[in-house]
């Protein structure tokens, strides 16, 4: 094994948390700062090439390739866990930028109650209500702390949208639910393509308050307080599965490396596949890593950040012997602990009369109601949230051809091709995003049985889904029919009910969890600050801090906390080095 | 796999679009129905198939998306020439795959654990759908009712959309027939003026491909990765 030169800072991964907070300390403080990427470099002007259905939202090539390294997955203890060999509930990303060159963009800021998801459950409900084997927990940071951070992130990126809440004054267009914000979106709200209009209409009549959907496909061209210009959106329909050809959709390349570019104390290493945290006596004393070559490195640093994704996060602590892992039986332990995905399903399926257009479109241009995150659960038998909404990502016709109505029983030859031919540009989906509870079941840890391609255990996931996510399912998907019938459906296929987690639908690549943020070492694995709590050299960054999801995509926040995480750095802990809380 | 003798699908121009783009001997080349129609049938290169796989394949694909009175379907749009690459690609030998044993069988949620890589699903489908090509429509149906539960069936349905409607390099889509079936532009750089106009009724811009769009050729994955 080969031993570098010692830096003062790594950084594991060159996604958004990564570089937003290489970005912040290459700016902000002159030590020297490696960024260990395991993927390749990637620039805005490769992606005009990529604007391929077969090759990138098919065969997935801005993925993290599944021969190398997977994951593996079973619903209970009880079962066997087996790899998921391809791709299929979640997409997660490798090279530079991460899953965030190739995400949709939807950013939303969580509600205030999420903060405190424990106490705002039993002061609502009761205690005896939380659904059995439930393991919510509340935020240690208020949602009216982590505001400013929300404001820069939002700044950064160019958010578009609506303010529905200024400084306590509801404002109607917006989502009038949301917590207060300081000021507006820094850029007005996308346009809206057909279906979205047709949602609009159809959830302002039935008397709910639609808003469109903050969105990182910026809607004009903008300039951030780094000094960094984007484009705005063309509505070209190619964000999901793609980088932007133009860069207006905020993504790691075109956001971040171009202030890094700048700076000469920040170096980005692209294949350098990190497989250990070294610590001895307490603390970090630099990270293993394997480099495209398949030399073995030994990279010493002062301080070291984990920005490697959720499961990579979780799964580089449990290789390393840092912390203990979390047992279900005894409830002992934290590594792994309170693993959440998102209620992701397309509640209704609409068959219109009318065509939509819609290969016109971008990954989050679109129309959401915020009702349902701030309904009341008095009367029902689930006690969550989340927003019914659609978006006009951009049809395009490999993953969209063939959609037919109930009418239609055939799935090939003549009924079936002419029905889907028909159809093709006139079916629209009503989508419903909903929170996930923790529960004591659903955790990681190491797979006994599978590995990667240099060996190493794979991280298992143990996870299924409770009677409170099938009934809020079920609620949800009538409150969409409600809203497909109002859109002028002709015929509508409703979800056909939640019961086991399937590894194999896709259902969005928010999962959190596993290296939790907690008000202390017992009961979670880092602090406000995002510092492990025994090892103070040690950050990690993303959503793998989330100890549950509440509801919304994860992003915007994985980098408000690391905007958070920063200052404290750079205001106490290089100062002082040492525990933070 | 090498294979003892070169194999070609002839097809007469007829049965083919109006304009063929695709990659002869892996260089890429135009072929216009009206010259191929003076020169007789065309002789297209097989990858992976041999003549008598490409004709039974070809003729299943057919009776998925058929051809009829309203519309052309997967002969035109030359959707065995696209299986025939991608299963002699990466694809093929299951490079987009985690492939690691053991292999076990699980719950459906877990996904597919077999073992057989897409070119050996094709080649035990092929041996099912048998001299396919020719058996009447009727019969034609029938096998393949037969074979609607199979692992192998799904394959073909979804290689057939994905040769319907992928980018005219990869195979497929001969002559953008796929895209004008159902008013697809390809990528396309924006529709900023439109985007929010037209609301019901039809906007068409003229299909184009990726190679049209950019004014130079792209190499589609199936000849760029290992």
């Amino acid at each position: 094994m080969k031993t570098f030169r010692p830096v003062d800072i790594v950084i594991v991964g060159g996604g958004w948390t990564g570089l937003t907070m290489a970005k912040e300390l290459a700016t902000r403080t002159p030590l020297k700062i490696s960024v260990l990427e395991r993927g390749g470099p990637r620039k805005t002007r490769d992606y005009v090439d990529n604007m391929d259905e077969l090759d990138y939202a098919v065969r997935l090539r801005m993925m993290q390739p599944i021969r190398d390294e997977t994951i593996t997955f079973r619903h209970t203890a009880r079962d066997r866990a087996l790899p998921i060999r391809q791709y299929g509930s979640f997409l997660p990303g490798t090279g530079v930028g991460g899953s965030g060159e190739h995400w949709s963009g939807i950013s939303y800021r969580y509600y205030p109650h999420d903060f405190r998801r424990l106490s705002h459950l039993v002061e609502k409900y009761g205690r005896e209500r939380l659904p059995e084997g439930c393991a919510v927990c509340d935020w240690p940071i208020t949602y009216a702390e982590l505001e400013p951070d929300y404001d820069r992130a939002e700044r950064m990126m160019g958010i578009s949208g609506k303010a529905g809440n200024l400084r306590g004054n509801q404002i109607e267009g917006g989502n009038i639910f949301e917590g207060p914000r300081a000021s507006e979106y820094p850029t007005p709200p996308m346009k809206m393509p057909h279906l979205a209009a047709l949602f609009r209409g159809a959830a302002s009549s039935l008397g709910y308050h639609p808003f469109p959907l903050p969105a990182a496909t910026t809607s004009v061209p903008y300039t951030n307080p780094d000094g960094v210009a984007r484009a705005g959106c063309s509505y070209c329909g190619y964000c999901e599965r793609f980088g932007c050809m133009i860069g207006a959709k905020a993504q790691p390349t075109n956001t971040l490396m171009p202030v890094l570019a700048r700076r000469n104390n920040c170096e980005l290493r692209t294949g350098a596949w990190v497989r250990r945290v070294v610590v001895e006596g307490g603390r970090v004393r630099g990270v293993r890593y394997t480099d495209a070559r398949g030399e073995e490195i030994f990279q010493p640093a002062d301080l070291v950040f984990l920005a490697s994704w959720t499961l990579n996060n979780t799964r580089l602590l449990l290789l390393s012997g840092i912390g203990e892992p979390y047992d279900p039986e005894t409830g002992k332990g934290v590594v792994g602990k309170n693993l959440t995905h998102q209620v992701t399903i397309p509640a209704a399926t609409v068959f219109l009369e009318k065509p939509l257009n819609g290969f016109m479109g971008a990954g989050s241009a679109g129309v959401a109601i915020g009702d349902f995150d701030a309904m009341d659960h008095a009367a029902t038998n689930f006690s969550t949230g989340g927003a019914l909404y659609t978006v006009c990502y951009g049809t395009r016709p490999i993953a969209n051809f063939g959609f037919v109505p109930p009418s239609v029983t055939a799935r090939w030859g003549r009924d079936w091709k002419q029905a889907a031919i028909h159809y093709y540009d006139r079916t629209g989906l009503i989508r419903f995003y909903g929170e996930h509870l923790a529960y004591r079941g659903n955790y990681m840890d190491l797979d006994p049985v599978y590995r990667d391609r240099y060996g190493d255990p794979l991280i298992r996931m143990t996870l299924d889904w409770h009677d409170n996510e099938r009934n809020m399912v079920r609620f949800m998907t009538a409150r969409a029919e409600e809203i497909g019938r109002t859109m002028g459906a002709v015929e509508m296929r409703p979800f056909q009910g939640l019961k086991h987690y399937e590894a194999t639908r896709y259902q969005g690549t928010h999962i959190q969890g596993g290296t939790i943020i907690g008000a202390n070492h017992t009961d979670s694995v880092v602090n406000m600050y995002l510092q492990h709590w025994r090892v103070p050299n040690l950050f990690l960054l993303g959503a793998s801090a989330f100890p549950q999801n509440p509801s919304g995509n994860p992003t915007l926040t994985a980098v408000a906390l690391t905007f958070r995480a920063a200052d404290a750095v750079v205001q106490r802990y290089l100062k002082n080095p040492g525990e933070l809380a | 796999m090498r294979r003892s003798r070169r194999h070609f699908l002839t097809v007469s121009a007829t049965t083919l679009g109006g304009v063929l783009v695709y990659t002869l001997d892996r260089k890429p080349r135009r072929v216009h129905a009206q010259v191929a129609a003076q020169s007789g049938p065309i002789k297209i290169p097989l990858r992976f198939f041999t003549e008598e796989d490409a004709l039974a394949i070809a003729a299943a694909t057919a009776r998925i998306f058929p051809s009829d009175e309203s519309a052309p379907g997967a002969n035109e749009a030359g959707v065995v020439i696209y299986i025939d690459r991608q299963l002699a690609s990466a694809y093929g030998r299951d490079h987009y795959r985690y492939t690691q044993a053991p292999f076990t069988e699980g719950v459906p949620e877990q996904g597919y654990q077999g073992r057989q890589t897409p070119r050996e699903i094709y080649r035990e489908g092929i041996k099912q759908l048998g001299r396919f090509h020719l058996l009447s429509d009727s019969e034609k149906d029938g096998r393949l009712k037969q074979m609607e539960n199979t692992l192998f069936f799904s394959l073909l349905r979804t290689h057939t959309i994905e040769g319907m409607f992928c980018d005219p390099m990869h195979g497929g889509n001969a002559d953008l027939i796929g895209w004008q079936l159902v008013g697809f532009p390809g990528p396309r750089m924006g529709y900023f003026d439109d985007v929010d106009q037209h609301y019901g009724t039809p906007f068409r811009p003229k299909p184009a491909s990726l190679a049209q769009i950019l004014g130079r050729p792209v190499r589609p994955g199936e000849e760029t990765e290992p």
